[in-house]
């Protein structure tokens, strides 16, 4: 793994090295930047850790801004004839509000949890390709910035978030918005592929001795499935994108019907992409969520077999129910009975694993913290959401939705009671790990019900104003034809809208938590382990040390921390705390490892992925800035293999036992 | 991306301790990979549903050249052949014929190209654009895509031959050499199914 120990490391390169320089330095042209504490220490950093910060922090504010983008909406159908928004303006906010979130918030966010805490997981000291993992970072933040500058420059994306043929083409969407669309996920694609290949082979080859597949938690198995997910589907979105560009940039005739082509062609690429997306959304919540009930439950994860190999089926099963999505395209009867059957057969692993998480907390000792509150309220609001995914799958039903606020509010029942609450209860969670302090637990409780009575008020009435048949984007509502008594349209948007400020009100309630828990003198630092948690991760300091691991663990059960802890009484099943978790580390780390080598902070990754956007900027505006681009890109790549592969003063000796436990500096997320 | 993705072999370590006995950048190179059968076949898909849809300008079997065609594609085959002898000279660390036999891949590879370029003039000339059918996007676009990936790995022989003479290239050498491999054996088995499927069956 990252241990190298120093006499094999110059054997390894005494065939090139001439007398007398440093191994380190006989390699490559270009120093690697030093260690510092400085702000510049997080622009060259590859430490796994720093970089699922930094993709959380990123993803918050994207999250913010598709937030503030949402409002808009709510604020305009809030009233009869809404004047906040033009028609353009609301195309623009709809399309930019479902990119954002989808690409810019709930995707990130998963990999923030997936870049700090798989590596802990599974018991390694970094990823496996650590640049890489740098270098994706910078991808999703400047592809991000790249698509929300198209803002300051003519406009947004207007297609909708799918951006269907031919409505994206030149002639009704003149601006560039859709030019920034689409160059800007194909930039945060990269991101996402370089991320899944990278965390796939460290779940594959990184595991601590002992940790079979088997005994992977499930948050690790989930990331696991959502990798090979992204592997195979951003590809084709890949395709879509480029034949989209090709058409809006070079006047080629893909989805030009009037040379033939067949609008078709997109939808199919597009949900052979999205339809694995929302998967890709989900199974990240649905593993933070198998790590906190067992936790607050005070037992064990009901069937984690079954639940990690449901996981893995949802996976499988989601790559053949994409057309789901096009049952109004008149796709003809034996493929809309093929994709409607496989989209009700979906629903089994996804309910198998509810199941399994209410027989986790069956009986179980139940504690009703903020973490726990939004796991809870993921299994209810994911099953309200299921349930109406589930009348999606009857096609004739599904005809009669297709466009219309049923639709809206089932998508919004998984993906913000299900992939949100999921993400929030992971920031509770996880919170000391990260940040050596405990959120409130008052102020979390205001967030919770806020968030979760907002989102029903926002969300629940679009059911039935769907069903009465408003379509999904319309910018504006007359009185006169709002209907009356129980299912007048106007009623219900305007609980909708107000649902949506409570909401909003609720997400403020976290950014309040945060500064109080960070800037108040009262909080105190959080215990080693305050929840009496199960898995590796919190076999470490708060926030754990750049190498993670003193000691690499030898893994003898799955949820071996808890096992550490606890011993069974094999005649009477009791179970009895023995050690402390502050014993089980001081046990582990007894005996640490010499010479951890750590990789190597680089200039490279943010180098790269910087000239991404102005090839971007250049096919936009002008083809020399392209040409410059794609030298930079080149220049960089080179740099990049040429760098060397070690600076001299990084290798790492813990102290000896007894010499106290390292550095464990506060990182403060606002700092 | 493949640059990036195989030149990292001193930072993570070796196959030995890994959890799969596989090393991280080999596994790393083989799941590219598996992306990239999808990009392709995105594009082969699209290929196919719009070869022949429409009677507008020349169609396949008016411009192609099969005879051309083979022997470019033979010569791409043979590059192959080429790359295992680089990749098992560099497993016996015999540098010169490493040097040589991935020095002459890349020029079968850049005749290869040569032979597209070429190709792609003789259609334009015969009045097939980029824009003038749904056949001319296509088409360009899928062989043109192959096209970049061909030329992307002549640019990482090269570049291997030029790193390899300044004792540059980091962590296991025979390893880089066979990554690259991989990759240029995936693309080869690409065009495979691409001259099967656009130039041979007939539409």
């Amino acid at each position: 793994m990252t241990i190298i120990d120093r006499p094999s490391t110059d054997v390894a390169i005494a065939g090139g090295a001439p007398a007398g320089v440093k191994p380190s330095e006989a390699l490559g042209v270009f120093k690697r930047p030093a260690a510092s504490t400085s702000w510049r220490d997080w622009v060259v950093t590859v430490d796994h850790k720093k970089l699922g910060i930094m993709y959380g922090v990123t993803a918050f504010f994207f999250f913010i801004v598709g937030g503030v983008e949402a409002l808009l909406i709510r604020l305009q159908l809030i009233s009869p004839d809404g004047k906040v928004l033009n028609a353009d303006q609301y195309n623009q906010m709809f399309t930019m509000h479902a990119t954002t979130m989808v690409f810019l918030f709930v995707m990130p966010m998963a990999a923030a949890f997936a870049n700090y805490f798989v590596p802990l997981q599974i018991g390694a000291r970094d990823v496996a390709f650590p640049r890489l993992n740098a270098f994706g970072f910078w991808c999703f933040l400047f592809g991000g910035l790249f698509l929300n500058s198209s803002w300051f420059l003519g406009g947004g994306a207007d297609g909708g978030w799918f951006m269907y043929a031919p409505n994206s083409s030149t002639l009704f969407s003149p601006s560039h918005g859709i030019d920034f669309w689409t160059l800007g996920l194909q930039i945060t694609g990269i991101a996402s592929l370089t991320g899944a290949i990278n965390l796939i082979v460290t779940v594959l080859n990184m595991r601590a001795p002992g940790m079979k597949m088997m005994r992977m938690p499930i948050f690790t198995w989930m990331v696991l499935v959502t990798q090979f997910l992204l592997l195979f589907a951003i590809p084709v979105i890949t395709v879509a994108l480029f034949l989209l560009t090709f058409q809006r940039s070079f006047d080629a005739t893909f989805f030009d019907v009037a040379s033939g082509a067949d609008p078709l062609l997109w939808q199919h690429l597009f949900w052979i992409f999205g339809h694995p997306e929302v998967y890709i959304m989900i199974l990240p919540s649905f593993g933070i969520i198998s790590e906190v009930l067992p936790v607050f439950s005070k037992k064990p994860l009901f069937g984690y077999p079954i639940v990690a190999m449901s996981g893995a089926a949802i996976g499988f099963v989601g790559w053949g129910v994409w057309a789901h999505h096009m049952f109004a395209s008149g796709l003809g009867p034996v493929s809309v009975t093929v994709f409607s059957m496989a989209t009700m057969a979906i629903a089994v692993p996804t309910g198998v694993k509810i199941v399994n998480w209410v027989m986790t907390m069956w009986g179980g000792k139940l504690s009703f913290t903020v973490p726990m509150l939004f796991a809870i309220a993921l299994v209810v609001q994911f099953t309200i959401g299921g349930l109406s995914g589930v009348t999606h799958a009857v096609a004739p039903s599904d005809t009669q939705q297709t466009d219309t606020y049923y639709i809206v509010a089932h998508f919004h029942y998984v993906l913000f009671g299900g992939a949100v609450f999921g993400l929030f209860s992971g920031f509770y969670y996880w919170w000391p790990k990260m940040f050596r302090r405990q959120l409130n637990d008052a102020l979390g409780k205001w967030n919770f019900w806020l968030m979760l009575i907002g989102m029903n008020l926002t969300f629940g009435p679009m059911h039935i104003l769907g069903l009465q048949g408003q379509p999904r984007r319309m910018g504006v509502w007359t009185e006169g034809r709002a209907g009356e008594g129980f299912f007048n349209f106007g009623f219900w948007n305007r609980v909708a809208s107000i649902g949506s400020f409570v909401l909003g009100i609720g997400v403020l309630m976290f950014l309040v938590n945060v500064l109080y828990t960070h800037k108040s003198k009262k909080v105190a630092i959080s215990p080693l382990d305050p929840w009496d948690a199960r898995t590796l991760e919190w076999m470490t300091h708060n926030p754990p040390q750049e190498h993670n691991f003193d000691t690499i663990p030898t893994v003898g059960h799955l949820d071996e921390f808890f096992h550490r802890k606890y011993e069974t009484d094999s005649l009477t099943h009791s179970v009895k705390q023995v050690h402390s978790a502050e014993e089980v580390m001081a046990e582990l780390n007894a005996h640490p490892d010499e010479h951890i080598h750590m990789p190597s902070r680089s200039y490279w990754p943010i180098l790269l992925a910087m000239s991404l956007p102005v090839i971007g900027y250049g096919l936009i505006y002008n083809r020399m800035l392209m040409a410059v681009g794609v030298s930079l890109v080149l220049l960089t790549m080179f740099g990049w293999s040429m760098e060397p592969s070690t600076s001299p003063d990084d290798d790492f000796d813990p102290p000896a036992p007894g010499e106290g436990g390292g550095h464990t500096k506060e990182l403060s997320p606002l700092g | 991306m493949a640059e990036t993705a195989i030149s990292h072999g001193h930072d993570v370590g070796h196959g030995a301790h890994s959890s799969t006995g596989l090393s991280n950048n080999k596994l790393g190179m083989w799941m590219f990979l598996g992306s990239e059968c999808l990009l392709f076949g995105g594009l082969i898909s699209t290929y196919m549903l719009y070869k022949g849809r429409v009677n507008v300008g020349p169609q396949p079997d008016q411009i192609f050249d099969i005879p051309f065609t083979s022997v470019s594609s033979f010569i791409l085959l043979m590059s192959s052949l080429t790359m295992v002898l680089a990749v098992s000279s560099a497993q016996r660390k015999d540098e010169r014929n490493m040097n040589l036999w991935l020095v002459v891949t890349a020029l079968l590879g850049a005749t290869f190209v040569g032979g597209q370029v070429y190709e792609f003039t003789s259609f334009y000339r015969e009045g097939l654009g980029f824009t003038t059918s749904l056949f001319g996007s296509s088409f360009y676009t899928l062989t043109g895509f192959h096209g970049v990936h061909v030329s992307v790995g002549i640019i990482m022989l090269m570049a291997l031959v030029g790193m390899n003479r300044n004792k540059r290239i980091p962590g296991d050498r025979a390893e880089v050499v066979e990554l690259i491999g991989l990759y240029w054996h995936f693309v080869d088995i690409v065009w495979i199914i691409i001259f099967t499927l656009v130039y041979l069956i007939p539409s």
